[in-house]
């Protein structure tokens, strides 16, 4: 639940990602009027009337980036069309629907090896979009689509901006969320044309902001509503309407008919007013900076430069402020935390496809079973995507729960008006609630969501296999639960699979899918498609005790508690675990699972796995349990939860239970950082057994799991990324120092002590 | 077996048109009106064996006025029933006769929400005479009629009145839900005490009225805003869309000056002049029209206040008989009412094509081609609606991809379509509309000559309805 919190800002790059698979591809149109074109790959550009309209379509691939190949080329046609006599305006626009300009060049940056490489190209960026703002023919962008990053600094550039009011029409400014800042002029120019406080929050959230709201805070001039089909299909004309659209708008700025200046409401007045006095500003610097240094730890150093450099430009002057723009961009791509962020983008990437092909058949009913948090969830994100969901409980008032959650879910994006009631109606009918197993000859797939008992999960098993039809998988939620101890009373093993989805569902964005050695390739690609379709980045691993995450989890949560019994109050792990980079503390973790969960899983994984599992006392747990401390969802854990007061104070019952467990801390291995990396270190060393085991199959997946399931610190871009950017070498030395202390629950796995031997590193 | 004898013949058209062509070699439209001896052949192959005959007998319609205008202080059921009296009196129909009432109205009073007996009971029908109210938006007098033709042709009734009304002078505003809440929660409440604490959570905001809803309820998208898209869509320009609006208003002043409007009859206002004629008939200039600034895409949209058919009050009825029982009764039908279709499509981004997706229907179902239509009579929305109808009649691609169709339909020749004017002049109250369509061309044909007409409009929520008249042989 908490994990969330901290992860809602990268769920923001799954928007971006998506907009990848969307853009199909859009065959341009020639101009009847053309004058210059020559052999340009990523543009062209025709002259209607007197607008030069300039279409940007990079070949072979779903968007459009900001590569140097593209901005030469655009730049040698803005130069003929600052030349010629013919033209007075200009139009850009993208050919690709779903797609303005994605942003810079990833890989451009990556590629540079001295932050001077990277403040150089920053530079050529400012001085491009320099030239644009300051140019003597008005140049309108028509942005449809993804406009983001570099994509964005291009649109303010322009004297215009148009924009198509869609859902996939998103502007913003997402680079905070890859340790970097906005470097061609975007951390000057969009203070002055939205504001401070808005365009620090643009920057500091890296928030996608759609056309409609864009519009209100003066991002954009003007929306274009998207066409339904007329004589051709609705992307291909919608485009046309938005270009002919800006055409009319260039040609009403070339002559002056139309003003540039923008009428400001009231508070955009007022807000402007307030912050031309330097006090204000100042006061402004100062709040945002303290809420950025509460937020981020100061672990990610991306935020507190931008606002360095806002104000840079906003106290000294323009050319103060790009210089200071383009030196911190230089600094900032150089810096791990970046790398590691950028390290996460791509794993995510990766994770949104389906590497198992395209299954036999479209998954289009499926049930679930058992209505409780966990199975409304995943009807929840089900229905939203259209897929007929059918939601079976045992008893009615569980139901009713469950459907209230579901109605809930959804209810809570229309008051964010991020659905219309009417499409909420229409989505919340997908679901059918029951009782029995009616209708269930029709599903292509069960998703078990039932109590965490191989026993119960057994019978329900048996019983679906009765009504389910052939081809239909049955799909086993469960967090530790093998899934071939689950399948083995199945008549068709081949479609048993595990989907791990994490509560909340619609919050959460991780799905780990299991296979066991007899689960057939179809069933896996089905279950990939399912959970792509719901919206959810994708692990797909090998079974196996508590399979990747919990796996993973387990012994960390192990160390936590012989912390707390070394005397280590729950305050202070919380401290020192969010003080790494978790978003949450430790103590709190396990009161949000519930304190009964981590003991089961404890309890289980202690058995399959032995002594490396060792270190606190289950007694702990036990105890808790027996007192009903379990956790947020019994109002007590280690900290006391009371409806509607967000701030919480300790469990005083506690003090006695952990008293009475207290062991001796060891003194040479019990400093804060000590502390941070005993339970790091133990996470870090299960992961790379897992690889090592060949549970992952890759580290990207290791990398992705760890941070989108179990809130693993993103700054450092998860347990592989971890280690190779802090050394393995320096891993293994640790690991041995705390193996000397506490035994064989630290002992570096082979994978590891052969990394740091070799030099090698996970991800090349 | 007959009908498939005739199907044959229908399908050697070639013959028969030479036929004709070699007898009148005259216009095209002369010559339909010519050989009523081929006539009689065609046109029992609309006649369905074991289907009763529905005709037309009359039509009327009080005139439509601008709202706000000389009917503003009335009340629906008042213009109801001064279209219902003028039936009675044209056609000196015995009251006892009429078997049913059926009437279209789309925003109700809620005083008056069975409009149909009200004004019914008011006109001088017979209070044995039932009667019910039909709502489908645009379509509702098109719904009111078929729903007639129903109850004939499975032999319930022998002799319907349908019609429509529309009073957009006035429209229900409500109290917010909640103070509505609260006053009804006074009602029940039952001391002083709950009182006092019902009106202590009282608000000023509970006082923002509710206004009837003006857009699709579905997507809360306004009709002329879709109809703007819908335009863009089909890239019409604001200059055709002028053109045709004043193509609209012209054609119905010549109309209405050469006094072919005949279903139109004079209505004494209460307190007021006795109106005569539809008064939102007023033919501008393209320079004129030019200079309006678009109403709902702003400030580029191309869906003005000229080229949108504009807020009307006004009432239609019609009397339909089965033809056995008007012939006993020594009527002469105006016009054959045959074949129907209603259908329904997205309502976001095709709400207004209704037409498009009627008129192939329809056509198909009474075994026409467009060629054979005479007299066309569109519901005319906007303009932009009717001439993104003729691009999507006229595309290939979308019969194919949106309709499911092997190929397009066409689109009607403009010199057969509205000739007298339309919605976009004449006015449209959304629930008589129906009526006037039917009778303008039931009229047309005995007027122009010729055989078929068809009937089309579009309605909101996506819904559509075509109709095929065919005219009563003289």
């Amino acid at each position: 639940m908490v994990a969330s919190r901290a992860i809602g800002c990268l769920r923001r790059f799954a928007n971006a990602s998506r907009t990848l698979h969307h853009c199909s591809g859009y065959i341009c149109r020639n101009f009847s009027r053309s004058s210059a074109l020559l052999a340009r790959s990523h543009i062209n550009y025709g002259i209607k009337d007197d607008v030069a309209v300039i279409r940007i379509n990079s070949p072979n691939s779903k968007v459009n980036t900001l590569n140097q190949e593209l901005q030469s080329e655009f730049m040698e046609v803005m130069n003929e069309i600052w030349a010629s006599d013919q033209v007075k305006s200009a139009v850009l626009i993208s050919s690709k629907p779903g797609c303005f300009i994605a942003g810079a060049d990833i890989n451009m940056i990556a590629a540079c090896k001295t932050p001077q490489e990277v403040t150089r190209l920053s530079q050529e960026g400012q001085k491009m979009f320099e030239k644009l703002e300051n140019s003597p023919k008005p140049i309108v962008a028509a942005i449809s689509g993804s406009c983001l990053g570099g994509g964005l600094e291009l649109a303010i550039s322009c004297q215009y901006r148009i924009a198509t009011k869609d859902k996939k029409t998103v502007l913003g400014v997402p680079e905070v969320l890859l340790g970097i800042l906005p470097g061609a002029g975007g951390t000057q120019r969009l203070p002055q044309m939205v504001g401070v406080p808005a365009a620090f929050d643009m920057m500091l959230t890296g928030r996608n902001i759609r056309a409609d709201r864009a519009k209100k805070m003066g991002l954009v001039d003007q929306l274009v509503e998207p066409l339904g089909p007329g004589v051709k299909p609705p992307e291909e004309r919608t485009i046309e309407y938005l270009e002919e659209i800006a055409v009319t708008f260039a040609k009403g700025l070339a002559d002056k008919k139309i003003s540039l200046k923008r009428s400001k409401g009231l508070m955009d007045k007022l807000t402007s007013y307030a912050m031309g006095i330097p006090f204000v500003r100042q006061q402004v610097y100062k709040k945002v900076e303290e809420q950025v240094r509460k937020q981020t730890k100061g672990l990610y150093p991306a935020p507190l430069k931008i606002i360095d450099v806002v104000k840079t430009g906003l106290e000294e002057g323009k050319d103060a402020g790009y210089l200071s723009e383009s030196q911190k961009f230089g600094e900032l791509a150089m810096t791990r935390e970046s790398k590691a962020l950028i390290g996460l983008y791509h794993g995510q990437v990766l994770c949104k496809k389906n590497k198992f092909g395209t299954p036999q058949r479209e998954v289009k009913n499926i049930a679930v079973l058992g209505a409780g948090l966990m199975g409304a969830g995943i009807a929840q994100v089900s229905v939203d995507k259209g897929l007929k969901t059918i939601l079976k409980d045992a008893t009615l008032t569980g139901l009713s729960r469950g459907q209230q959650q579901v109605f809930k879910g959804l209810n809570d994006k229309v008051k964010k008006k991020t659905l219309t009631s009417f499409e909420r109606d229409f989505i919340f009918n997908n679901l059918t609630g029951q009782l029995d197993y009616q209708g269930f000859e029709k599903a292509d797939m069960v998703i078990e969501a039932v109590f965490e008992d191989i026993n119960l999960k057994h019978k329900v098993l048996k019983e679906v296999e009765e009504v389910i039809p052939a081809h239909c998988v049955f799909a086993s939620n469960t967090s530790a639960l093998p899934i071939n101890e689950i399948a083995s009373v199945s008549k068709r093993p081949e479609k048993v699979i595990g989907m791990h989805y994490f509560s909340p569902v619609d919050k959460m964005q991780l799905l780990e899918i299991i296979t066991t050695p007899k689960t057939s390739k179809d069933t896996t690609a089905s279950a990939v498609a399912v959970g792509l379709k719901q919206g959810k980045v994708i692990i797909v691993v090998k079974d196996g005790p508590g399979f990747y995450t919990t796996r993973c989890l387990a012994p960390m949560m192990s160390e936590v508690i012989r912390i707390l019994q070394e005397g280590i109050g729950p305050k202070k792990l919380d401290s020192l675990t969010t003080g790494f980079g978790f978003p949450v503390g430790a103590a709190t973790l396990v009161d949000e699972v519930g304190v009964d969960v981590a003991k089961h899983v404890a309890e289980d994984l202690g058995k399959a796995f032995g002594e490396r599992f060792a270190g606190g006392s289950l007694e702990l747990l036990k105890q808790m349990v027996s007192k009903g401390f379990l956790g947020r969802k019994s109002g007590k854990g280690f900290y006391v939860y009371k409806e509607g007061v967000k701030s919480k104070d300790l469990n005083s019952d506690m003090d006695s239970v952990l008293a009475g467990l207290q062991v001796s801390p060891k003194p040479e291995v019990s400093s804060d950082e000590d502390i941070q990396y005993r339970l790091v270190s133990r996470f870090v060393n299960e992961a790379a057994l897992c690889l090592q085991e060949e549970i992952l199959a890759t580290p990207a997946e290791g990398d992705i799991g760890a941070v989108f399931g179990l809130g693993f610190p993103p700054c450092l871009g998860g347990p592989f990324r971890f280690v190779d950017l802090y050394g393995a070498q320096k891993i293994v030395d640790r690991l041995r120092r705390y193996e000397a202390a506490y035994g064989k629950q630290f002992t570096p796995c082979q994978l590891l002590i052969d990394q740091a031997s070799a030099g090698k590193k996970f991800y090349q | 077996m007959t009908s498939i004898l005739t199907y044959t013949f229908k399908n050697l058209p070639s013959s028969t048109w030479a036929l004709r062509f070699s007898l009148r070699p005259l216009s095209c439209s002369s010559q339909l009106r010519a050989a009523p001896a081929v006539q009689t052949s065609t046109k029992k192959t609309l006649a369905k064996p074991n289907v009763r005959n529905i005709v037309v007998v009359e039509g009327v319609r009080i005139p439509f006025l601008l709202s706000g205008t000389s009917y503003k202080d009335l009340m629906p059921h008042d213009l109801a029933r001064a279209a219902l009296s003028s039936l009675l009196i044209k056609t000196n129909v015995p009251k006892e006769v009429v078997d049913y009432i059926i009437f279209g109205t789309v925003i109700q009073e809620v005083k008056t929400s069975n409009v149909a007996r009200e004004a019914a009971l008011g006109a001088g029908f017979s209070d044995k005479t039932p009667a019910h109210t039909v709502t489908m938006a645009c379509i509702s007098a098109n719904q009111a009629m078929t729903t007639g033709v129903g109850l004939i042709a499975s032999g319930q009734s022998d002799v319907i009145v349908a019609g429509g009304v529309e009073l957009m002078s006035d429209v229900p505003i409500r109290h917010s839900r909640k103070m509505r809440k609260m006053m009804l929660d006074l009602n029940k409440a039952k001391t002083l005490g709950q009182r006092l604490s019902l009106i202590s959570k009282f608000r000023l905001n509970f006082l923002t009225p509710e206004l009837p809803a003006v857009a699709e309820f579905s997507t809360s998208e306004t009709m002329g805003h879709s109809a703007d898209r819908l335009a863009a869509s089909f890239a019409v320009s604001r200059l055709e869309q002028d053109e045709y609006a004043l193509r609209s208003h012209k054609l119905a002043k010549k109309a209405q000056d050469e006094g072919l409007l005949s279903d139109v009859v004079p209505f004494k206002v209460p307190g007021k002049e006795t109106v005569t004629k539809d008064n939102g008939i007023r033919p501008s200039s393209l320079e004129q029209m030019a200079k309006l600034k678009p109403a709902f895409v702003k400030p580029y949209g191309t869906v003005t206040a000229a080229n949108s058919s504009f807020l009307t009050d006004g009432a239609s009825a019609m009397l339909i008989m089965a033809e056995d029982k008007a012939l006993a009764m020594g009527y002469k039908p105006k016009a054959y009412l045959r074949d129907f279709v209603y259908v329904s499509q997205d309502p976001k981004d095709q709400l207004l094509l209704g037409p498009t997706y009627a008129t192939p229907k329809v056509l198909e179902k009474a075994g026409l081609t467009l060629k054979d239509i005479d007299a066309f009579e569109f519901h005319e929305a906007f303009s932009g609606q009717i001439l993104a109808n003729f691009k999507a009649m006229d595309s290939d691609w979308f019969a194919q991809n949106y309709m499911g169709r092997k190929a397009k339909v066409g689109s009607p020749p403009l010199e057969k379509f509205n000739n007298w004017g339309g919605s976009l002049s004449l006015g449209h109250p959304f629930g008589a509309t129906g009526c006037r369509l039917v009778m303008a061309a039931a009229n047309r044909l005995r007027k122009e000559g010729g055989q078929f007409g068809l009937v089309a409009a579009c309605a909101a929520g996506g819904q559509g309805h075509a109709m095929i008249v065919e005219t009563y042989p003289k």
